[in-house]
């Protein structure tokens, strides 16, 4: 089995986007594109009103990942647990397509008998250890999400630490909207650890605005710039597809 | 917390309901709930007058994981590693199917609750059994992962302690499937998430320490020095400090090891103790395994110095031959 690159968006936030592209519309460009969009709530006592409830869903449901909505104490576990989980969600999507083409019809591994999907199980986990992963992390600074930027902070630093203890290669990128002169900013290009998050983050500035669909936008422009370098470096670049889970 | 919320309404399911597997077609009559985690509900059932405990999730990849680490524990002769695994199987509800395995019920209280009750006299020879339990699950090429006093029941009489809940259970190597952020060693800037017999000796000795806090603290500092001041400030904390400060460091290669020195406490004889106890500024005597390292050391040593001279000596009689045949 090919083991490519998977690659995933984490958008945290704290609330409903106010300006520019639908994210959900945007969210389902990048699931076309082979990325995976999972979103992370940040509650403060606050909580998130419903029409901020059905955006994270929203995005994550067309995006084609995992949400949660969680306070922030909670940040640091669940970053880590979404990201997982999407991991092998899109990796199972893998597996099942490859079993579709064996078995024929559209068998999926929930419809094999428990012992075998038990063995089925464990290619999807030796495949969750080394596949090579990329990471964009979206980080909402609008002004309500100030006090909770250092947890963010905190819980970043913890995912890199979960998924360095992987055998695969990690690669994170960090951008922030709005950022100071455009809707969004570039904090943090690829990079193997997230360490020098430490020093940028004490440096943010909070504004007013959300612009969660343009941000979701221009990573996905981020993951193309990338893909276009990578290829004129002749390194092939399989990527994992994943039409339906 | 959000989370469980959505998560035990998803398969949820009240007393008196019979499940019935797909495949293998078993029936179960739930009597109760027993507790809730990150991946699913156990509750306990009933199987043609058995107790069991059934683990239901809508999450199947997590249900068929831990089906496989059972599996794989049952092949390991002659320890009993966690529950035995009796059934696993899906049941198909109008709402979808739920993936469920039933496994042996393990009776109890959890081990905070049980030194609670019985005194910290208890302590020591559960953390032996405990040490025991883990050194067999390392020799079969496991890392318990998400060891906490939650999963940790204490059956009897006679009292012995077992593991329960293996969502966290890894393959040595790789990365930790599951944890708990008290007792994780990468929380407290102490070590990696890689499963290795370490971290779990690590979360071993965030128990003996959550045993004296009881409601566990929150992280301040966040490192060594902050874990070494809370150890010293509970007096039945005192007596292991060595071994507590020797596992978070992450310097006993395997459970047996931090066993031994555990044992070779609860041996010391009490006048021995109380001195240690009242100087507590005082370093402890070496223990046997610190020891017996400091020897191996200097055996070391010694056989790399015997090395070095007969090098030089070799040297130079080359030098003499081959200024000689000049």
């Amino acid at each position: 089995m090919k083991t490519g690159t998977l690659k995933q968006i984490l958008l945290i936030t704290d609330g409903c986007s106010n300006q520019g592209e639908d994210p959900i519309a945007m969210a389902a460009l990048a699931k076309e594109q082979g990325i995976t969009v999972n979103v992370i709530g940040v509650m403060e006592q606050d909580v998130i009103d419903e029409q901020g409830m059905n955006e994270i869903e929203g995005i994550a449901m067309s995006g084609g990942g995992v949400s949660q909505v969680v306070y922030s104490q909670q940040l640091s576990q669940t970053v880590q647990m979404v990201t997982r989980k999407a991991m092998t969600q899109t990796l199972q999507g893998v597996v099942n397509k490859e079993l579709q083409q064996i078995l024929g019809g559209s068998k999926t591994m929930e419809d094999l008998p428990p012992d075998q999907r038990g063995e089925v199980m464990e290619v999807v986990d030796e495949l969750g250890e080394t596949v090579e992963l990329e990471v964009l992390v979206l980080v909402d600074t609008s002004a309500s999400m100030k006090h909770k930027l250092p947890t963010v902070k905190e819980a970043l630093l913890d995912l890199s630490l979960s998924l360095n203890a992987r055998s695969g290669d990690n690669r994170f990128s960090v951008f922030v909207f709005p950022g100071k002169k455009k809707d969004v900013e570039k904090l943090l290009d690829w990079t193997p650890n997230l360490e020098s998050l430490t020093s940028i983050f004490s440096k943010l500035t909070t504004g007013g605005i959300t612009p969660t669909g343009p941000a979701i936008h221009e990573a996905l422009n981020h993951f193309k710039k990338k893909r276009s370098l990578r290829s004129l470096l002749s390194r092939d670049d399989e990527s994992f597809f994943e039409e339906s889970v | 917390m959000m989370m469980n919320h959505s998560l035990k309404s998803q398969c949820k399911v009240n007393p008196g309901t019979v499940i019935e597997g797909k495949w293998h077609r078993s029936r179960y009559t739930i009597v109760k709930e027993l507790g809730y985690g990150a991946n699913g509900i156990v509750y306990l059932a009933k199987n043609q007058n058995q107790q069991v405990a059934l683990k239901m999730s809508d999450n199947g990849m997590s249900i068929t994981s831990e089906v496989n680490v059972l599996k794989s524990f049952a092949k390991v002769q002659g320890s009993a590693l966690g529950p035995s695994l009796l059934d696993a199987d899906d049941w198909e509800r109008r709402s979808g199917k739920v993936s469920f395995y039933a496994m042996e019920y393990i009776q109890g209280p959890d081990l905070l609750t049980f030194i609670q009750q019985k005194g910290p006299s208890w302590t020591g020879v559960l953390m032996v059994q405990l040490l025991n339990d883990l050194d067999a699950l390392h020799k079969a090429g496991w890392v318990f992962g998400d060891l906490k006093p939650d999963n940790l029941i204490v059956t009897g009489p006679p009292s012995k302690i077992r593991t329960i809940d293996v969502g966290g259970t890894t393959i040595q190597g790789r990365a930790i499937k599951e944890f708990t952020e008290f007792y994780d060693r990468g929380y407290w800037g102490l070590g990696t998430r890689k499963a290795d017999p370490a971290y779990d000796l690590f979360a071993a000795a965030m128990i003996l320490i959550n045993t004296a806090y009881p409601k566990r603290f929150a992280k301040t500092t966040g490192d060594l020095k902050q874990l070494k001041l809370m150890v010293r400030q509970k007096k039945e904390l005192l007596k292991y400090e060595d071994v507590i400060l020797n596992a978070l460091q992450g310097q006993y290669s395997s459970a047996g090891e931090m066993r031994n020195d555990i044992l070779q406490l609860t041996r010391a004889n009490p006048a021995q103790k109380s001195t240690v106890s009242r100087n507590p500024g005082q370093t402890a005597s070496p223990q046997p395994a610190s020891r017996q390292m400091n020897r191996q050391k200097k055996q070391k040593g010694s056989f790399f110095e015997t090395l070095l001279i007969t090098l030089i000596v070799t040297l130079l009689y080359f030098l003499y031959i081959y200024g000689q045949l000049l």
